[in-house]
């Protein structure tokens, strides 16, 4: 009989003395984690927030007496110019371009890391360099290799077309070359990174599934559309959903090529001159806003159309 | 697997390699040899051999020319705003980011899925779409074109960059040993100097390389922050005029390019293998 009406007793002492505890962690924990968690939310959630209010305006700069509450006037300004609909356009051609490129070559580069003996550790370290390039130096390096002053682009097509290759080609004189080269040193600069997000997808597979696929009989193709990509799944959908996020706010290689020139102009440099050299802080933040709710659309239909799941994938 | 590939396999698959490095070395290669070219041969092929590409006779004029000579006003204090802009924001990112795995790690306290996800969540924020507000409220109080108004836009790119690869990382570490080592009479000190920093450190110091690249590429924030108090070299690249209005500043941006490209490829080579962890474990499990 006792020992029944102690137990009970026990139990909600430890309890008691339990929840004791995990209050004190909880509160350890936010006291550690809480500083970085809020300054990582006003540097970056604020200014949205900030941006959402502005873009309400009809807002310039230097003239703060003129500021006037349009409520959604700059949106349907923005929506309703064509040259917000250019700029839609040629990033969604570079983000598609890019991303096709990247997903084949990275791949490809994926699979030659996972599987070459020599030179292995070389070809890891050469690869990955290009992820820590600065974009801007990567963008000239390409703009400068395809000028046709300095550039050496045109004399290399020249000589293994074996001259039907125009050494005077203009690649900044139309929208199609100019995008073409925007790619090459957007693809140059962050397939590494892509690659190397494959790369740990395809050291998930399990290389005895393989083999089994192999023993009966399996082409290369069919190993590889069969077993490796459905094993490797995951890792391919967060590779995609990083790409294409990051391609979306594309900047500095168009801005340094081209600058705009030839309807180059991304979304992302649109609110730069929209902001900086026109000081239209109103119709700026509004297009802000705008490419701020386009990335969320391309996240939410990776997430719930994909089922792409980040915070576990990450979490063994 | 690597037993049964064949010598031909092998050959090939070291082909395929050696293609896919030189693609990866020659907009590097062009580069450097674009910064050791005179204005001269800039302007003739002729002065240059394998289809303009490696100048006939090696010129050090534009680096003279970005150290000591007419872009000297414009790249060396960029210089220095870079480092200076870059480093602070690391430490800063990577010291906070630090408890904040650490609590991650090994506490079990509500909103921790929180904090990791909204970290993750904001990377991926339109860098530009700070710019708008912050261009604003920064001419407003005074912050435009100076140090602290790009350190705190920075901490935006490094911050949440840093919270997830740690607490990828930390949450690797076999913090047990912690305890096993105070149960075997060491103090708190000891146990920490002895155990916790050299489990923590590797995954400490590879955030903060992987922090800096991020915040050592920033164009987006250091182009439309700034005008040239504290103009980082990006930006101030955009900016560099030739010896005369005549020529072309070619020679002396890809010099300062390769100068800003020098520190970032030593820390590639050096710590390839850690990068590529602190790179991978936070987004797939590696």
């Amino acid at each position: 009989m006792t020992t029944v009406d102690i137990k009970p007793e026990v139990s909600s002492q430890e309890a008691a003395h339990l929840s004791d505890r995990a209050k004190a962690e909880r509160n350890l924990g936010w006291k550690l984690a809480g500083p970085a968690f809020v300054i990582m939310l006003l540097v970056t959630l604020y200014p949205i927030c900030y941006a959402v209010y502005l873009s309400l305006f009809n807002y310039r700069l230097t003239d703060p007496a003129g500021r006037k509450l349009v409520w959604l006037q700059n949106y349907v300004t923005a929506l309703s110019d064509p040259l917000f609909w250019q700029a839609f356009g040629t990033t969604f051609a570079i983000v598609v371009i890019t991303l096709i490129v990247e997903l084949v070559l990275g791949m490809a580069i994926a699979m030659v890391m996972n599987k070459v003996v020599w030179p292995r550790r070389t070809l890891r370290t050469i690869v990955l360099i290009p992820y820590a390039i600065v974009t801007v130096v990567s963008a000239f390096s390409w703009k400068y290799a395809a000028q046709i002053d300095t550039g050496f682009f045109n004399h290399w097509l020249h000589t293994l077309t074996f001259g039907a290759w125009d050494e005077q080609f203009n690649w900044f004189g139309g929208w199609f070359s100019s995008i073409v080269i925007i790619c090459f040193s957007e693809i140059w600069k962050t397939t590494p990174f892509m690659s190397l997000l494959l790369l740990a997808g395809l050291a998930q597979v399990d290389s005895a599934q393989e083999e089994a696929a192999k023993v009966d009989g399996a082409t290369w193709w069919q190993r590889f559309t069969k077993v490796i990509l459905p094993n490797m799944k995951a890792a391919l959908m967060v590779a995609l959903l990083f790409r294409t996020l990051d391609a979306v706010r594309i900047y500095d290689n168009p801005y340094v090529m081209t600058g705009g020139a030839n309807k180059t102009t991304t979304l992302s440099m649109l609110v730069g001159t929209e902001t900086v050299s026109r000081v239209e802080i109103g119709m700026g933040s509004a297009l802000a806003v705008i490419l701020f709710v386009i990335v969320l659309i391309i996240a939410f239909i990776f997430v719930k159309l994909f089922k792409v799941d980040l915070t576990t994938s990450g979490r063994s | 697997m690597d037993t049964t590939m064949s010598n031909k396999a092998k050959n090939g698959l070291g082909l395929v390699s050696i293609v896919i490095m030189i693609w990866t070395i020659i907009p590097l290669l062009w580069i450097v040899a674009t910064s050791l070219k005179s204005d001269a041969a800039l302007a003739d092929p002729k002065q240059n051999v394998l289809g303009n590409f490696w100048p006939k006779d090696i010129s050090w004029d534009n680096y003279k020319l970005i150290f000591s000579g007419g872009a000297s006003d414009l790249f060396v204090p960029a210089l220095w705003h870079s480092i200076i802009v870059c480093v602070v924001a690391t430490v800063i990112s990577v010291a906070l980011a630090t408890f904040c795995a650490y609590a991650i790690s090994r506490l079990d306290f509500p909103g921790k899925k929180l904090i990791l996800t909204s970290s993750l969540a904001v990377s991926f924020f339109p860098v530009i779409a700070m710019v708008t507000p912050l261009f604003n409220l920064w001419r407003q109080v005074g912050l435009f074109d100076t140090i602290p108004g790009l350190i705190i836009p920075y901490l935006a790119l490094t911050l949440p960059l840093s919270i997830w690869t740690l607490s990828a990382f930390f949450q690797q570490i076999p913090w047990e040993m912690e305890q096993a080592a105070q149960v075997d009479g060491a103090t708190s000190w000891q146990a920490f100097v002895k155990v916790v920093a050299p489990l923590a450190a590797p995954g400490v110091f590879t955030t903060a390389i992987i922090a800096f690249f991020t915040a050592w590429n920033d164009f987006v924030f250091s182009s439309n922050l700034t005008a040239q108090n504290a103009q980082t070299v990006p930006a101030a690249l955009n900016f560099f005029t030739g010896a005369s209005q005549f020529v072309q500043p070619t020679g002396a941006i890809c010099a300062a390019a390769v100068i800003v490209t020098i520190p970032v490829v030593i820390l590639v080579l050096v710590f390839q293998r850690r990068i590529v962890t602190g790179l991978t474990s936070g987004a797939v499990k590696g």
